[in-house]
């Protein structure tokens, strides 16, 4: 089996549901051996992104595909090769959690029943109770555990954690950092940063359908903002003609404002001329990230990534 | 003394009002969710009640032809097994003789649905967790669902009530007629609420509450076939008789719904019992744990986990429902004389040759229509684990989605076959042991699974909804249905040939007796085939959910 370099190449997808376009030329590349966020607004078009993959939802139009196969043609061949863990597993209420694990297993390239039993126990899962009576956090073990001891190659996370406790939460994430020192790829859809940012190589963020931003973090960072308040020498002047300055505010000679942090130079370079008593300046934190582009800004999907950033009219919770 | 029993009485009294805090929000809930299921089952209902009156008018218009056709129906144990006795030979003792046995199963079933939907179900779906966590008594949910049946029965017996008196026909049996459909409504409104309190799922409190209809309908069958007047104690013993032996039309005797409510309101009084001690979604009968490891390994051993339960439940009913009506099947001819009319009836349901014959035609085909509920309901269950999203991963494994049906399909084609053979075999063992003819077994084997065409067909039916147009699957159950229903009453009402046509049923040769022609099982197998690959195809195109 010859393994291609892209495991996920989606562009210009599109889906409506009635008059619903839930995607609206959405766009996801994700690289073999990477772990990918997927990350949008509820009702962004994550989930249906993920059943086009596959192969439950058929695509109206726009190419996909997935370990260099078509999704809806080669569905059963790709299945194989593709383990799914939904964000509300549902379970049969007669059948015991061990049963299901096994019957995925089946269903996917075959289950490795040493790494099932070690997973069972990292887990804290008992196999034997019956559908019905696992809660929330445990009906997502189910699937969980199903899909790190299958043989496949990508893993499809779909809020995967959801219901997880902290000690959980930090069992998965172990087992998505062994899935990817095995080579494996990971396309984990999460609304948890911490998660997304001790995890993920790459993101890709989703609204209305449509991609607004894709790359590594450090990318990601860069085209956000730093707030930097500072105490100068003397009262500054020219600061609010400077590209890229925003929420400028002078109260004497205390300055707080925000800058795109590409333009963080001119900023710095300024109020050096006045004269610096003190200064702080704070990195963006990812929550800031996200919700910049989380917000809903209607005739403006294009997000910072194609210069809306400059625009400075955002108002970000901080 | 009287200073400590007060104040606990008034706390007794507290704690009941507490109990059914919230029920009027719910049942405004209920009937929210219920407007259109609880409108069509009445309107259903009353259509059947009122249309059936109208067409015993246009059938027999004069008084003779209707007393000799209850003189006739009376003599005949069969008949009177399969529509009971008939105690008055006016328009309307005859118009509720044919329709009160089918629509008081309606009625029931009606019920049934109504309070399993909003009990059991809003348990096991967890729905009812955050309901009960606000200001919701622990019997309110109960109290609504009840009171949602009540209301729906209440609209039923009035609107028949109505209607039959708008027909011309007096207003007292109307009125009776009304209020004997509602009485057995709430009986098995309460069986069910019963039940939905012994079981985990919904599907299995009303397998709970259909056992216990069939088993009431196969009572009445027995206690009716033995005595002409319905004085049987079996009989007595089966609420669907109930509503019979309150005479509509036939000097009334309104005082045995009182039976009725009296069964209604004692069980109810045993699920409220139950209602109040159990913990939110949990049952009286226990889940054991199961093994930790699985065997199942792949959609067809998913398909019999899924599956087997519900065969083997309908295959018990069908068996003994079968040893039943084979051995009232003996002695079928002996009394009928020559009276023309019942003879034409039950020949009309199974065929020309001999009445004992005729006979047990009517019930294979009888059979064959039951069985065709339960392959509607195999195919159906496919758009169950769809929309329940169980199906999803299943099919984000490497099963074609074909596969994945084709082991459901598998119980709604081969199911219904087996519960065909099996049913056969225990009616032709019930006939050849009260006939002491044990040759006949394998003839009614044979008669009862010629039925499997036209019940595959139905299913097939439902697989090409279930394929083209999923949202309205459902549809699927109100075909299966209206076969029930044209087969029951097509024959007594000698409905015309293009209503009769509608069924698969009319099409199979009547046997035993009939003359097995090829052509017509080659034809409705070639119509299912058709329609089940074009509901296949189009499966395999759509979007799953």
């Amino acid at each position: 089996m010859t393994k291609a370099t892209t495991a996920i190449s989606v562009s210009g997808l599109v889906k409506t549901f009635g008059r619903t376009r839930a995607l609206d030329g959405l766009d996801l590349h994700v690289e073999t051996g990477e772990v990918h966020g997927f990350l949008g607004p509820n009702g962004s078009g994550k989930s249906t992104t993920i059943r086009v993959l596959l192969g439950l939802l058929r695509a109206d139009s726009g190419t996909t595909r997935l370990l260099d196969g078509d999704p809806w043609r080669d569905a059963v061949e790709l299945h194989r090769r593709v383990a799914y863990v939904p964000g509300d597993v549902t379970l049969w209420r007669n059948l015991s959690g061990g049963e299901v694990i096994d019957l995925y297993g089946r269903l996917r390239g075959g289950l490795d029943t040493r790494r099932r039993g070690e997973l069972l126990e990292r887990f804290e899962l008992d196999p034997t109770k019956k559908g019905r009576t696992y809660s929330k956090g445990n009906r997502q073990k189910v699937a969980l555990v199903a899909a790190f001891a299958s043989d496949v190659e990508l893993l499809i996370l779909d809020e995967p954690t959801s219901g997880l406790d902290p000690l959980m939460e930090g069992v998965f994430r172990d087992c998505v950092a062994e899935e990817r020192d095995r080579g494996r790829t990971v396309l984990l859809s999460s609304h948890i940063l911490s998660e997304v940012e001790a995890l993920c190589d790459r993101v890709s963020i989703i609204r209305r359908g449509v991609t607004v931003e894709s790359g590594s973090l450090t990318d990601l960072r860069h085209l956000t903002r730093t707030s930097v308040s500072a105490e100068l020498a003397d009262e500054p002047d020219g600061l609010s003609g400077l590209p890229g300055v925003h929420d400028l505010s002078v109260r004497g000679r205390r300055v707080r404002l925000q800058v795109d942090t590409d333009k963080l130079d001119g900023v710095l370079r300024r109020l050096a001329e006045t004269g610096v008593r003190s200064l702080t300046s704070t990195p963006p934190t990812l929550e800031e990230l996200f919700l910049r582009h989380y917000q809903d800004e209607p005739g403006k999907p294009g997000g910072l990534g194609n210069g809306a950033a400059a625009d400075g009219e955002e108002v970000v919770a901080s | 003394m009287t200073a400590v029993a007060q104040p606990a009485a008034a706390a007794r009294r507290d704690g009941s009002r507490r109990d059914l805090a919230g029920t009027g929000t719910l049942l405004r809930l209920a009937l929210r969710r219920d407007r259109v299921l609880i409108p069509v089952w009445v309107l259903l209902l009353t259509v059947l009640a009122v249309q059936n009156a109208a067409a015993v008018e246009q059938f027999y218009p004069t008084a003779a032809e209707r007393a000799e056709l209850v003189a006739s129906m009376n003599a005949n144990t069969s008949m009177r097994a399969v529509y009971g006795p008939a105690f008055s030979s006016s328009l309307g003792g005859l118009a509720v003789w044919e329709m009160l046995t089918i629509g008081s199963v309606l009625i029931a079933i009606m019920s049934m649905i109504i309070v399993v939907r909003h009990t059991r179900e809003e348990e096991e779906t967890g729905r009812q967790e955050l309901i009960s966590a606000a200001m919701v008594g622990r019997r309110a949910p109960l109290t609504s669902a009840l009171l949602a049946a009540a209301i729906a029965n209440s609209a039923v017996a009035a609107l028949v009530a109505l209607g039959l008196t708008g027909v011309g026909l007096p207003a007292g049996g109307s009125l009776v007629t009304g209020l004997a459909l509602g009485g057995t409504g709430l009986v098995f409104a309460a069986v069910a609420a019963l039940a939905a309190q012994l079981t985990e799922s919904a599907r299995l409190a009303k397998g709970l509450t259909g056992a216990v209809l069939g088993a009431a309908f196969v009572l009445r069958a027995a206690g009716d076939s033995g005595t002409t007047d319905g004085s049987s104690p079996l009989a007595w013993a089966s609420p669907l008789a109930w509503a019979r032996n309150a005479r509509p039309f036939a000097d009334e005797r309104p005082w045995v719904l009182l039976l009725s409510l009296g069964l209604a309101a004692a069980v109810t009084a045993a699920a409220y019992e139950l209602a109040g001690r159990r913990d939110i979604g949990a049952s009286f009968l226990a889940t054991r744990p199961g093994p930790a490891a699985g065997r199942i390994n792949g959609p067809y051993g998913l398909a019999w986990r899924l599956q087997r339960g519900s065969l083997l439940g309908w295959g018990t009913g069908l068996v003994l429902a079968g040893l039943v009506f084979g051995a009232m099947a003996e002695g079928a001819g002996d009394l009928l004389g020559d009276n023309e009319q019942s003879r034409e009836i039950i020949e009309r349901m199974g065929g020309a040759s001999g009445i004992t014959d005729a006979f047990l035609a009517a019930m294979a085909g009888l059979f064959g229509m039951i069985t065709a509920v339960y392959a509607v309901g195999a195919v159906l269950r496919m758009r169950g684990e769809e929309t329940s999203e169980r199906a999803e991963p299943i099919l984000a494994g490497a099963v074609p989605r074909l596969r994945w049906a084709a082991g459901h399909l598998l119980f709604a084609f081969a199911g219904s076959a087996v519960l065909l053979a099996a049913c056969g075999l225990a009616m032709g063992a019930g006939y050849g042991l009260a006939a002491g003819e044990p040759g006949a077994v394998w003839r009614v084997t044979g008669a009862v699974l010629a039925q499997a065409p036209a019940v595959w067909a139905l299913a097939a039916v439902a697989v090409l909804l279930l394929g083209a147009v999923p949202g309205a699957a459902a549809a699927a159950w109100g075909l299966v249905g209206g076969a029930l229903v044209i087969g029951w009453l097509g024959p007594a009402l000698d409905l015309p040939r293009a209503v009769m046509n509608l069924t698969p049923f009319t099409h199979l040769p009547k046997l035993p007796g009939g003359d097995p022609a090829a052509a017509p099982y080659l034809w409705i197998l070639l119509a299912a085939a058709v329609l089940t690959a074009a509901g296949l195809a189009a499966f395999r195109r759509r979007d799953i959910g």
